[in-house]
């Protein structure tokens, strides 16, 4: 993850005019934090409270949607145009439409589901002062419904993200070539060492 | 030394050579946990009562597997203080031993199920199946009710016997050669039930689970395995100090 981000050293700038760059720097964050986060669950005291609740969910989603998702979306905005050989995307503004969307709706699940889970592994272990389980199952589900909303919310805007960015490849692809890309050969390799 | 570390090109220029260290490397790690459990001679201790499925309960659980119930509920307590008082005695090993594929799950959505046999009546479940939020309000649960509708599927319950038997599960000819007329025996409270409790024990339950005692339905076989489910284990007699369970 360090790795990745310092990358970037003497270049932040880029995240100002390359979209795609935001994508990914983006990913590299969700992608520490869920891997951290991976181990930290693993601990017998973390996993008494985590294990069985909506915390593994959120988990798992920071790991798909926030890092595979993210570096996805990154790595197609740049490979679309090199593959149909276009000298630019259809829109940088979508791009722009599609990262402030996803970034705040996977914000907005992963949020949900870590207060949601902690709140129900807190509910299922708590004891009145007579020492009775304080919280019938039920209980615990019925508690979750505002988070579960807030969950769909950002996970419908993930989606449109997504969407936007379908629209936005498709007629990239549908970009008339320039006329010099037939004529010119490829630029030969460049060996890596 | 300066000289074995400048060779590493020769790994990263080519992809096959790359693959066979990546493998050596990777199946150290599996070789480390797995070649042990070959010289075991058994890493789930027996407990008395333990048995396998009815070919009924069978059924049940293939439902259950078919509808997805594990998406949601688990079957494994945890020896949590509040687990245990919540849903019963933590899960044993043994107890899930003739479960293939396992069910303990990974999200409670709704709650543990390794205990719920006996914990509820079968009106309770057939009327919570066909609509969770007529006993239980809040239950986000999905209604179940065409299992009510829907005839059990019979003529191939020979064959899943015979399967389980492939991965482990100790179902004798005998069982196998009776499996459908014990099924049909298990749902039919005036059937006469010798044989099938020689075959698997005094406790097996015998009845006609879905209140309608005029067909054999998925509903059947659903309450049938639920209502079974943590009951095999007499723990007024389980000592979990026993010499014998703390191998």
């Amino acid at each position: 993850m360090i790795n990745g981000l310092m990358t970037l050293s003497g270049a932040w700038d880029k995240l100002r005019t390359d979209p795609v760059i935001r994508m990914m720097v983006v990913a590299i964050a969700f992608y520490g934090m869920s891997t951290f986060e991976g181990p930290l669950m693993s601990i017998r005291a973390v996993n008494s409270l985590s294990h069985y609740t909506d915390w593994t969910i959120g988990h798992v989603h920071s790991g798909a949607l926030g890092w595979v998702g993210f570096i996805s979306f990154g790595a197609m905005y740049c490979l679309v145009p090199w593959l149909w050989k276009k000298d630019r995307l259809y829109s940088n503004q979508l791009v722009e439409w599609h990262f402030w969307i996803a970034t705040t709706g996977i914000l907005l699940y992963i949020c949900a589901m870590w207060v949601s889970g902690i709140m129900e592994g807190l509910m299922w272990r708590e004891y009145t002062s007579q020492g009775f389980l304080a919280n019938s199952f039920v209980e615990t589900v019925a508690a979750k419904h505002v988070e579960n909303v807030i969950r769909m919310v950002g996970g419908l805007m993930y989606l449109s993200g997504a969407l936007i960015m379908s629209y936005n490849l498709w007629r990239t692809v549908r970009l008339p070539s320039p006329a010099s890309a037939a004529a010119t050969p490829a630029p030969a390799l460049i060996p890596a060492e | 030394m300066k000289n074995i570390w400048k060779k590493h090109g020769v790994l990263e220029r080519r992809s096959i050579v790359l693959t066979v260290a990546i493998l050596l490397v990777v199946s150290v790690g599996g070789l480390v946990e797995i070649a042990p459990l070959f010289y075991l001679e058994s890493t789930i201790e027996k407990v008395k009562g333990v048995r396998p499925y009815t070919p009924l309960e069978l059924a049940g659980r293939d439902i259950y597997i078919r509808e997805g119930c594990y998406n949601c509920h688990s079957q494994m307590i945890r020896p949590l203080r509040d687990e245990v008082e919540r849903y019963g005695h933590y899960s044993l090993a043994a107890e899930s031993m003739y479960d293939h594929p396992f069910q303990w799950g990974s999200k409670r959505t709704g709650p543990d199920l390794a205990r719920v046999g006996g914990k509820y009546s079968d009106d309770w479940h057939r009327d919570h199946l066909i609509d969770p939020r007529s006993v239980v309000p809040e239950s986000v649960m999905p209604p179940y009710a065409f299992l009510s509708g829907r005839e059990l599927e019979t003529k191939d319950v020979q064959a899943k016997l015979a399967a389980m038997t492939k991965v482990g599960v100790p179902y004798t000819q005998d069982m196998i050669d009776n499996a459908k007329a014990d099924l049909m025996t298990q749902a039919d409270p005036f059937a006469p039930a010798r044989d099938l409790k020689g075959r698997y024990g005094e406790a097996v339950l015998q009845r006609d689970f879905d209140g309608d005692p005029a067909r054999l339905t998925e509903m059947d076989a659903l309450i049938a395995y639920m209502q079974m489910l943590g009951t095999l284990v007499d723990f007024s007699t389980y000592e979990a100090e026993a010499p014998e369970n703390l191998r």
